[in-house]
C-alpha cells in the first residue's frame, strides 16, 4: 500500500517536474496557429478586409475574432482553405468578379513628387523622394490599391499585368458537344 | 560495329506518314516582301536588338545581342533593311506577340564575310562563344541554348536521328543529303565536350539517312576526324517506336541507361544534340555561317509536300501559300501530330524551333470522337514511357486535385501524348496534364511572390516601429534637454536676483524707503 503510494507520488513529481520545465524552455513565440493562417493569405497587404494587414487579419481570425471570408483578393478558394484548416464551416463570400492581377503604374508626367502614395504602400514597392518623380517597382506589387486614394493628383492607375508565354496558362480542356445528325 | 539495343517500356507505333515529304530534295522558297525575327526564340535564351530602323544589314549580321549567358544572339536571315522594331504575333500556343524585328529584302541576298574557326586549334572558350554568338539552339523543338550544352564535360555524346514523330522529316532528308556535315558537326561537339564515344542513333524506317551516315562517318573530312581524336563515332539504328526520339528514350535505347525524369543526363556523363544542331555547328564554326535559316517539314493538305530551306522570320501563312496549301484546311499543326499544337494565328514567322508544319483538313484529321469516361482500363499506363500512371493524372488534373498530380509525379510526364493516342475513350489526357502543370507553376510563382511581399509587409512594419520608437527616444531626449537647460536658466536668474537683493541690503542709504529690487518670489 504504502510502496504503491509512493510510486504513484514519484511518477506524478517527475511527470510534473518535466511538464514544467517542458512549458518554460521549450515555449513557442507568437502564435502557430495565426502563422498557418497567414500562410494561406495572398499577402496582398490591400486591408480590404478591415486589418490593417494580412498578418493581422490572420491574428485576428486565429482569435476567432472574426469571419474567415472577409479577404477579396484570396477569394472562395482561399475561404475554402481557410475552412478546411480550421475546422469552420465555409461561407462564400458573395458575387465577386474573378479580377486579373493588376500593378499600380504611376504616369510619371503628372507625379508631383508628394510621397504620399510612398507612404500608404505596404510593401515599399514605390521608389522615389519629395518633389522627385516616383515610380512603381512592378515586381514587388501587389496590387492592393492602397496608394491610389492618398495620391493628390490622381495619377495612379492600375494597370493588368502583360501575359508572356512564361505566366500564360493552358485552359481547362471542355469537349465540345457533338453534332448529331 | 554492333552495339547491343535495349527497349525502354512502353511507346506506340502510329502511321508514319513519312513518305509523303520524304521522296523529294529539300528546296529553297523564295524570299518573302518582309521577315519578323523574334527576339525570343524559344522560352528561353533572349537577345537584345543592336540594330534600329532604316539600318541596312547584311545576310547573317547579327541584329540581336545574346542577353546575358543564357542568351544567343539573333542574325538577319538576308540581306535588306530594318523597317520596323514592334510586337509581333509568335508561334506559340498562347498567340501572344512579342517583340520583333522586321527586315525588308533587298533581294541581293548578300552574305557578310565568312569568319571560320578552326575547332582544333582555336580554345574552347572561344568555339563556344561563337556558338552562343552564332545563336545556335536546339533545332528539335525545344529550343534550349547549344553553348550551355556544349559546356558540359561527358564522356558520351548521342546524335538524335531519330525524329520519331510521324509526318515530319526534315531530320531524315538533312542526313540523306548533308550528312557530311552533321557528322563534322557531331565531331566538333565531341571535341567540345571531351566525349569518348559519339552514338549517331537514327531509326529503323530511314534507310537511305543510315547508308548515307555511315558513308559519312566512313569518309570523315580530316579536320573532324582530327577533332574526334582517339574517339569513336558509330551509327546505330534503333527500332521505330514513338517516342524514341526524346532524348533520355534515345539514351536509354543506345546506352541502356535510364535517367530520371528529375535528374539531368550529364549526371550520367551523357549529353544529346539533334542531327539539325550538329548541322548547324558545323555551319557556324568550320563555314562562320551563324543561324539564317533551317529546314521546315511542310505537309499534310498541301500540293507539295516537302522540306523547304525557310528563312527564319518568313511569315507560316507564307510559306504555306508557296507549298500551295488547299482551301479545305482547317488548321495548321506545328510541331508534329503527337506533340505539337495548333497554330492560332498563321501570321506568326518560322522560328528556330519550328520543325514541322502540317496542315489538317477534316479527312486527314477527323475530329477526335466525343470524350468518354475513364473506366481505368490500364492501357494508358501499358503505353507510357516513362512509368507513370496516366489515369491518376487524369483524375487528379480533371478535378484540379493539383498535391495529387504532383503526389502521382506530373512533373515526369514529358507531354509525348502516347497515352492519350492509345485511349480508348477518347479522353484529351495531354490538355488535362497541360492545364495542371500550368495552373502549378503559376501557383507556385503566386506563392514564391505572395511569400516575398509577406517579408517587405514585415519588414516595412518593423522598420515603422523602429522609426516610432527612435522618434520617441529622440523627443524624449530633447525634452530632457531642455528641462535641465530651463533649469539651469532658473538657477541663475535666481542667483543673479540674490545678487541684487544682497547690494540693495548693503547699501540701503543710497535707495531710502526703497522695495527689494527683484522679489525673489515672483
Amino acid at each position: 500500500m504504502l510502496a504503491a503510494i509512493l510510486i504513484m507520488t514519484g511518477i506524478a513529481l517527475v511527470l510534473g517536474a518535466t511538464l514544467g520545465y517542458a512549458a518554460v524552455y521549450f515555449k513557442v513565440e507568437g502564435n502557430p496557429l495565426a502563422e498557418q493562417i497567414d500562410a494561406i493569405l495572398p499577402q496582398t497587404q490591400c486591408a480590404q478586409c478591415g486589418y490593417p494587414g494580412c498578418k493581422p487579419y490572420a491574428e485576428a481570425i486565429a482569435k476567432g475574432e472574426t469571419e474567415i471570408n472577409l479577404c477579396t483578393p484570396g477569394g472562395d478558394d482561399n475561404t475554402r482553405k481557410l475552412a478546411e484548416l480550421l475546422g469552420r464551416e465555409f461561407k462564400p463570400r458573395g458575387a465577386l468578379v474573378e479580377k486579373l492581377k493588376t500593378v499600380a503604374l504611376i504616369d510619371e508626367q503628372t507625379c508631383i513628387g508628394c510621397t504620399l502614395c510612398i507612404q500608404a504602400c505596404p510593401v515599399d514597392a514605390i521608389i522615389g523622394s519629395s518633389k522627385q518623380m516616383h515610380t512603381v517597382v512592378s515586381r514587388y506589387c501587389t496590387g492592393c490599391e492602397l496608394c491610389l486614394p492618398p495620391c493628390p493628383v490622381d495619377c495612379i492607375s492600375m494597370v493588368e499585368e502583360p501575359r508572356t508565354p512564361q505566366n500564360w496558362r493552358w485552359k481547362y480542356p471542355v469537349t465540345g458537344l457533338r453534332v448529331v445528325a | 560495329m554492333n552495339l547491343k539495343i535495349f527497349t525502354p517500356r512502353g511507346g506506340v507505333h502510329p502511321d508514319s506518314h513519312k513518305t509523303e515529304s520524304s521522296e523529294t530534295p529539300i528546296r529553297h522558297v523564295p524570299m518573302p516582301p518582309r521577315l519578323i525575327i523574334p527576339l525570343i526564340q524559344g522560352s528561353q535564351g533572349s537577345a537584345r536588338t543592336i540594330v534600329t530602323v532604316g539600318d541596312k544589314v547584311l545576310k547573317g549580321q547579327c541584329i540581336g545581342e545574346a542577353e546575358g549567358a543564357d542568351g544567343t544572339s539573333i542574325h538577319a536571315p538576308t540581306s535588306g533593311t530594318v523597317t520596323e522594331i514592334g510586337r509581333y504575333p509568335m508561334a506559340h500556343p498562347s498567340g501572344l506577340s512579342s517583340q520583333s524585328i522586321v527586315i525588308e529584302p533587298d533581294g541581293e541576298n548578300h552574305w557578310i564575310t565568312y569568319e571560320p574557326l578552326d575547332p582544333t586549334t582555336a580554345n574552347r572558350d572561344e568555339l563556344i562563344l561563337r556558338i552562343q554568338a552564332s545563336g545556335i539552339v536546339g533545332m528539335g523543338g525545344a529550343v534550349f541554348p547549344s553553348h550551355l550544352k556544349a559546356r558540359s564535360k561527358i564522356n558520351t555524346l548521342v546524335i538524335n536521328g531519330a525524329e520519331c514523330e510521324p509526318w515530319m522529316t526534315g531530320d531524315d532528308r538533312l542526313m540523306r543529303e548533308r550528312a557530311a556535315n552533321i557528322v563534322s558537326g557531331a565531331a566538333v561537339l565531341a571535341h567540345l565536350t571531351g566525349a569518348q564515344q559519339t552514338l549517331i542513333g537514327i531509326e529503323d524506317n530511314k534507310p537511305e539517312a543510315i547508308a548515307a551516315t555511315r558513308t559519312a562517318v566512313d569518309d570523315m573530312e580530316p579536320v573532324a576526324r582530327e577533332c574526334l581524336g582517339t574517339g569513336k563515332m558509330t551509327v546505330i539504328v534503333v527500332p521505330t517506336r514513338y517516342p524514341t526520339g526524346e532524348r533520355k528514350q534515345l539514351i536509354h535505347v543506345l546506352t541502356g541507361i535510364e535517367i530520371p525524369p528529375s535528374d539531368r543526363v550529364t549526371k550520367f556523363g551523357i549529353q544529346c544534340f539533334n542531327v539539325a544542331t550538329a548541322h548547324a555547328v558545323c555551319r557556324a564554326l568550320l563555314h562562320g555561317e551563324p543561324m539564317v535559316s533551317r529546314i521546315v517539314t511542310v505537309t499534310g493538305n498541301v500540293k507539295r509536300p516537302g522540306n523547304y530551306e525557310t528563312p527564319l522570320g518568313m511569315p507560316i501563312a507564307d510559306l504555306l501559300a508557296f507549298c500551295g496549301v488547299k482551301p479545305n484546311t482547317t488548321h495548321v499543326l506545328m510541331g508534329g501530330p503527337m506533340m505539337g499544337f495548333t497554330l492560332p494565328n498563321l501570321d506568326a514567322p518560322v522560328t528556330k524551333g519550328c520543325n514541322c508544319l502540317i496542315a489538317a483538313s477534316k479527312e486527314l484529321f477527323p475530329p477526335p470522337p466525343s470524350e468518354q469516361p475513364c473506366i481505368r482500363c490500364g492501357e494508358c499506363v501499358d503505353a507510357c514511357p516513362v512509368n507513370l500512371q496516366p489515369f491518376e493524372l487524369y483524375w487528379a488534373s480533371r478535378a484540379k486535385n493539383f498535391d495529387g498530380a504532383k503526389y502521382h509525379r506530373l512533373f515526369d510526364c514529358m507531354e509525348c501524348g502516347c497515352c492519350a493516342y492509345v485511349c480508348p475513350a477518347h479522353i484529351p489526357l495531354v490538355d488535362y496534364f497541360r492545364y495542371a502543370s500550368s495552373e502549378i507553376r503559376a501557383r507556385d510563382e503566386e506563392q514564391k511572390a505572395a511569400d516575398q511581399a509577406r517579408m517587405r509587409f514585415e519588414f516595412r512594419s518593423s522598420r515603422l516601429e523602429r522609426e516610432k520608437a527612435e522618434k520617441s527616444a529622440r523627443l524624449a531626449a530633447r525634452a530632457t534637454e531642455t528641462r535641465t537647460k530651463s533649469a539651469a536658466d532658473a538657477a541663475l536668474i535666481a542667483a543673479a536676483a540674490e545678487r541684487v537683493n544682497e547690494q540693495a541690503q548693503i547699501e540701503p542709504s543710497l535707495q531710502d524707503n526703497a522695495a527689494p529690487l527683484y522679489d525673489q518670489q515672483t
